[in-house]
């Protein structure tokens, strides 16, 4: 293996270099892609590491099952999954990924293999939940699944003019809906800050289906994504384009509507519908900051929004969301608070020290950065913004002393 | 490790104490380096410049390093590597020698092309086979203008570095394709502790203005950058002038 050791890999969805290993050993683990139990009855699924959320949602939707929470592609593996602890729009109800797992079969650097459940060994299941593939190769779980009448979402969707109204509405809608989620005009600034696409959603019952859908409600059959091809200039997304892109976004979304019938890719993964979408940044690429900050801090994500707007960096994708519980994962990124994630292209000149700025505030509010999406941020401010990171580092140095799982993330980081 | 925006996080020099390496230090502290390992000759000056990194914020490690006993390098640079990934490696040692003196006593002369030469090539392959080990990094090599073309005023020095200069060229070609950048430097005449005393060269320039065009050349992972940039083309014309003539100009 060599002295620059090993990282497991699953799809390659994260933002950063949580999945890289220079000079290192990376392991794919996209062969370990059988679901090696599924029980109709309870939704209990024992899958290998490397099957996909899409493969488990094809799999338990036949038999009336959905996964308990997906972020916003179903091509990422269930390992991957548990290492970033992955959320979605239904955190504030269900938590994260973690939470749904049974048990884990983790291969440590000793060469053991051991099952590890939150109750037989709740430090290492922990440390693993969201520990980034850094405590060993997780080689299967037991993953729970949540009951669906339909494979269709009711969805409901509100424009809003400005962040506070976007705020208030989605506190309201928290309580009425499982899955919720704004979409932001990152560049609209002055009365129009962080004006807004809000949609809502839970799954149909089958008597909230149209009659020629009761047949077959649970049908799944996403089409073939179109594949993006490598031909962008790598300054198509800048400022003037997205202002177009985000007004007419803005403008097409219906002021109110509810009842609105949409298919699990539609409602839930819209980065799979153009396969290789990062391309369209062109060669220098892009990067996410996604960051937390507690619900009395809500003033943070106003002034992130007016930096960004009064800077005019263009975020393609900018997303606002409301988590609920604090995950029990050492490194577990969501919290109880508001979390902002946007995209930005790299070439963006100053971007550097913009984000750095941004950082120092999301920290003086006690929040934190999603470790599955920064690719830059400073090593210092790690332990403030995750206090449990003394135990992780203990954890792995009792079960992994010699640092045999590494990647260029934790070598960035120091983790 | 460097980061999305490529910006290294540890730098080690070899030579610590070169007034280029510490403005190189300092542009790079001010961004996201954190870890500094300066390798020299103990002395006051590379105390201080410790202690100037480390008021600016640095972990700055300081080790000896004797480019005359090439046996001793790669145990000293595999420690430095030893403690973390190294993501810049900065080759600034080197002596100016006094020309005149130097042509009378030969083993001075000797002395310069050692340090320069010698101990360069020493340094410059344990560096590279311990980026290479690591899969990742930048090396950088501090040649000079007077490699370009040996005048009669100081060839014993600009020998040494048109030696190096070539070695690090072919050294870069040999690692393109491993993902190691090397990186020739050839700075101008440069205001340093080096050249104090001496009269001032025409396109004189200073040594944060070589770190700024060494930082440019990193990121552009640039084979060669002159510094100022402006010496290439009247460098090229010097390098062509037919041999009568460049003997008679009062170089």
């Amino acid at each position: 293996m060599g002295s620059r050791g090993v990282i497991p890999r699953g799809l390659g969805r994260s933002y950063g270099d949580p999945a890289q290993n220079c000079g290192g050993t990376v392991l794919d683990t996209t062969g370990l892609n059988h679901i090696v139990e599924f029980d109709a009855e309870s939704g209990l699924a024992v899958c290998e590491a490397g099957v996909s959320l899409d493969q488990l949602i094809s799999r338990g939707l036949s038999a009336g099952w959905f996964v308990p929470v997906t972020p916003g592609t179903r091509q990422v593996t269930v390992g991957g999954a548990i290492a970033a602890d992955v959320h979605g729009k239904n955190h504030h109800e269900l938590g994260s990924f973690g939470r749904h797992v049974k048990a884990l079969r983790l291969l440590t650097a000793d060469g053991t293999v051991r099952d590890v459940t939150p109750r037989t060994e709740p430090e290492l299941f922990w440390a693993t939940v969201g520990g980034m593939g850094l405590t060993g190769m997780i080689l299967s779980a037991t993953v729970q699944l949540i009951p669906v009448e339909s494979s269709l979402v009711s969805v409901r969707t509100d424009r809003t003019p400005d962040l506070d109204t976007c705020m208030e509405l989605m506190a309201d809608l928290d309580a009425e809906y499982p899955y919720t989620v704004a979409w932001l005009d990152c560049l609209a600034r002055g009365r129009n800050l962080g004006r807004s696409v809000v949609t809502c959603g839970s799954f149909a019952s089958v008597e909230e289906l149209p009659e020629r859908k009761r047949q077959a409600p649970l049908q799944f059959s996403p089409g073939k994504p179109i594949t993006a091809p490598d031909v962008f200039p790598r300054q198509l997304l800048n400022t003037a384009t997205v202002k177009v892109f985000n007004e007419f976004w803005y403008r097409k979304a219906p002021l109110h509507k509810t009842g609105q019938l949409q298919s699990i890719s539609t409602f839930f993964h819209p980065l799979d519908a153009l396969a290789e979408w990062n391309r369209v940044y062109g060669h220098t690429g892009m990067l996410q900051y996604q960051f937390v900050v507690p619900f009395e801090q809500a003033d943070v994500v106003r002034r992130v929004l007016q930096r960004i707007s009064s800077a005019g960096v263009p975020s393609f994708l900018t997303v606002l969301k409301r988590f609920g519980a604090e995950s029990q994962g050492y490194l577990s990124f969501p919290k109880p608070g508001w979390t902002l994630a946007m995209d930005f292209p790299t070439w963006i000149p100053g971007l550097s020290r913009l984000l750095d700025e941004l950082d120092e505030q999301v920290l003086a509010a006690d929040g934190r950065l999603y470790l599955a999406k920064d690719s830059r941020m400073r090593p210092e401010h790690l332990s403030a913004m995750y206090p449990r990171l003394d135990r992780f580092r203990a954890l792995r140095a009792e079960v992994d002393p010699e640092g045999v799982f590494m990647s260029d993330q934790a070598r960035r980081l120091a983790l | 490790m460097k980061n999305a925006f490529d910006q290294p996080q540890s730098l080690l020099i070899l030579g610590g104490a070169s007034d280029i390496a510490l403005a190189v230090a300092r542009r790079m502290v001010a961004e996201r380096t954190r870890r500094v390992v300066l390798a020299g000759r103990p002395s006051p000056a590379l105390s201080a410049a410790a202690k100037d990194l480390r008021a600016q914020g640095a972990e700055v490690e300081e080790i000896a390093f004797d480019a005359l006993r090439p046996e001793t390098h790669e145990q000293v640079i595999d420690a430095a590597f030893e403690l973390g990934d190294i993501d810049v490696v900065l080759m600034a040692f080197g002596v100016l020698g006094d020309q005149e003196n130097d042509e009378r006593v030969p083993m001075e002369a000797v002395r310069v092309a050692q340090v320069n030469y010698v101990g360069a090539v020493s340094a410059a392959l344990v560096s590279s086979n311990a980026l290479r080990r690591q899969g990742h990094g930048h090396l950088v090599v501090l040649s000079s203008v007077a490699g370009e073309r040996a005048r009669k005023a100081n060839f014993i020095y600009g020998s040494t570095k048109a030696g190096l200069d070539a070695f690090a060229q072919g050294l870069g070609d040999k690692l393109a394709n491993e993902d190691i950048h090397v990186l020739v430097v050839r700075p101008g005449f440069v205001q340093t502790k080096m050249t104090a005393g001496m009269a001032k060269a025409p396109m004189a320039t200073t040594a944060d203005a070589v770190a700024a065009d060494i930082l440019q050349g990193i990121a552009k992972r640039s084979a060669v950058v002159w510094s100022p940039s402006k010496l290439r083309p009247v460098m090229s014309v010097i390098r062509h002038l037919p041999r009568p003539v460049f003997r008679r100009l009062p170089l």
